[in-house]
């Protein structure tokens, strides 16, 4: 087919996979809520344990939103692959022609569609707990925008080599936080940077640049993971 | 080209055959560089090199640190190196080589953070401190155990090969954005900022009894390795004829 | 010389609970380990002497 017809062919194969995806999940609303609902719980376990103290609350804001941020946006990616690997549906994918990159890639949307990006919109809501405000409290939802997408594209490549395992979920877990670190620290460090009145544009630069190289890399590692685990 | 790359296979060590051969005849050598090097080591260490004016006899605990620290580096690179050669070559001795040194490695990063804690307490009053150094050998730890813990939990060999060679790869790349990341943050928060490697200007004698202790620590990891190695091997080539060789051979021995 | 008796060695001036802790896990590690792999090899081998004797047999 002509250039144009094959770009327009693979974009509608992203947009296929993307749309389906949204509607099973859809299907099982409960449960795309969870990572929202782990998200809650967690946030509001901490000042039970560290006291309701403001001024800590607001010297750990940063950080204890962000751990929680990751574990609950981590958490679903056992399911990622986990229905089409069952059903044939995956092995049907990597046998047709499209590059499975971008099948991937479109899973991945739906991923942060669900569990990154209501963690984004949340957020400042949590940050009013936490007794931030002004723009400590807008940092928040803007770094998480910037770093869930590179939870959910790195978190999908743990999903892709742990793919039919008996213990994926805690596996994926301790494959992938130690790469999701500096998103982590950089994420965190801008709205403690903001609370404390310098300016976190060094962080979020840093942060949109570790989105791009992820996001230029993690689409084709998931590809590689997905075919040696089908091999 | 075909038989000339068939030919290397044969006669390079890339046959677990003749790794297995060669490496059996190795070992004995590696061991007793690994005894040489720690005597001379701990000899110079202890005896020759003299007390730190500001920590005392317990900064004598770098030497095993820091030799600990760098093989788990070192042993890292290497873990990922022969797991990828493995996998996009299919060089099969070389993923078996990655899977032997994995342990290993953990081992060494387990040591130097020990190691470390019993340094940090005399020294600077805690068993740990978030330093650069430190947290990063940590997270190294991580990596490990990740590795670990993936191939240890899929049966087929291959696909665990290579699922950890991809795994290693993808650590490799993200080693240095981690270790700066976790550098960047130390400094900000000054106050926890006491830095592990703000060693005592180092004696000359100090420094030789360093490099003797890495010098056998290095003697070590290549025994240790090469011994899992050949265990490895045997485990996987049981249905292969020189290892069928190999035991009637043993038994004629007997 | 560093120390004029082996009790100095072992007390290294208050040190010595930190600095031999230190010594000897690492020295109980790169013992166990070595000897963990040995029997791993002496048990692949006999594994697979058993294999052989079976296939022979």
């Amino acid at each position: 087919m002509s250039e144009a017809e094959s770009l327009g062919h693979s974009v509608s194969v992203f947009y296929a996979v993307l749309q389906r995806d949204l509607r099973l999940a859809m299907r099982r609303r409960g449960e795309a809520a969870l990572p929202l609902a782990f998200f809650l719980v967690s946030t509001a376990l901490y000042p039970l344990g560290v006291g309701p103290e403001p001024h800590t609350l607001r010297l750990i804001a940063g950080g204890v939103l962000w751990v929680s941020a990751l574990l609950a946006s981590l958490l679903s990616l056992q399911t990622l692959f986990a229905a089409d690997h069952a059903d044939g549906t995956l092995e049907q994918m990597l046998l047709s022609h499209e590059p499975l990159w971008r099948v991937g890639l479109a899973k991945v949307c739906v991923h942060w569609l669900l569990s990154g990006l209501p963690l984004v919109l949340l957020s400042p809501l949590l940050g009013l707990l936490y007794q931030l405000d002004g723009e400590a409290l807008w940092m928040l939802p803007l770094g998480l925008l910037l770093g869930t997408p590179v939870l959910s594209l790195i978190g999908a490549v743990g999903a892709a080599l742990t793919l039919g395992l008996r213990s994926a979920g805690s596996l994926i877990l301790l494959l992938v936080l130690p790469l999701c670190i500096p998103v982590l620290i950089f994420g965190a460090g801008a709205v403690q940077a903001v609370d404390s009145g310098i300016s976190a544009s060094g962080h979020l630069s840093l942060l949109a640049a570790i989105l791009i190289v992820t996001l230029m890399g993690a689409p084709v590692a998931m590809a590689m993971a997905l075919r040696i685990s089908m091999e | 080209m075909h038989s000339a790359v068939a030919n290397w296979r044969i006669f390079s060590l890339s046959a677990p055959a003749r790794f297995y051969r060669v490496t059996a005849w190795l070992n004995p050598w590696l061991w007793a560089l690994c005894l040489v090097f720690t005597f001379a080591g701990l000899w110079m260490g202890f005896v020759v090199a003299p007390t730190d004016a500001t920590q005392g006899e317990a900064y004598r605990i770098i030497f095993i640190h820091v030799p600990a620290a760098w093989m788990s580096m070192v042993l890292y690179l290497a873990m990922a190196f022969w797991a990828v050669l493995g996998w996009a070559w299919k060089v099969r001795m070389a993923s078996m080589l990655a899977r032997a040194i994995a342990p290993t490695g953990a081992i060494f990063t387990l040591l130097a953070l020990w190691t470390g804690a019993c340094w940090g307490k005399p020294t600077w009053g805690a068993w740990w401190v978030w330093d650069a150094r430190l947290t990063s050998e940590l997270i190294l730890l991580f990596l490990y155990m990740g590795y670990l813990g993936l191939v240890a939990s899929i049966d087929d060999v291959r696909r665990a090969d290579h699922a950890g060679a991809l795994l290693a790869l993808v650590g490799v790349i993200n080693v240095p954005v981690i270790y700066f990341s976790v550098r960047w943050w130390n400094t900000l928060h000054q106050g926890a900022s006491i830095s592990m490697t703000a060693a005592p200007k180092m004696a000359s004698t100090m420094l030789t009894a360093m490099l003797l202790m890495t010098l056998a620590f290095w003697a070590y990891a290549f025994a240790v390795v090469f011994l899992r190695a050949r265990a490895i091997a045997i485990e996987r080539e049981s249905d292969h004829e020189w290892v069928m060789a190999l035991t009637l051979n043993q038994q004629n021995a007997q | 010389m560093n120390y004029d008796n082996l009790h100095d060695l072992w007390e290294l001036g208050g040190y010595g609970r930190y600095v031999w802790p230190a010594y000897g896990l690492t020295a109980w590690l790169m013992i166990a380990e070595p000897w963990l792999a040995a029997r791993r090899l002496a048990k692949a081998l006999s594994q697979a002497r058993q294999q052989t004797d079976e296939e022979e047999g």
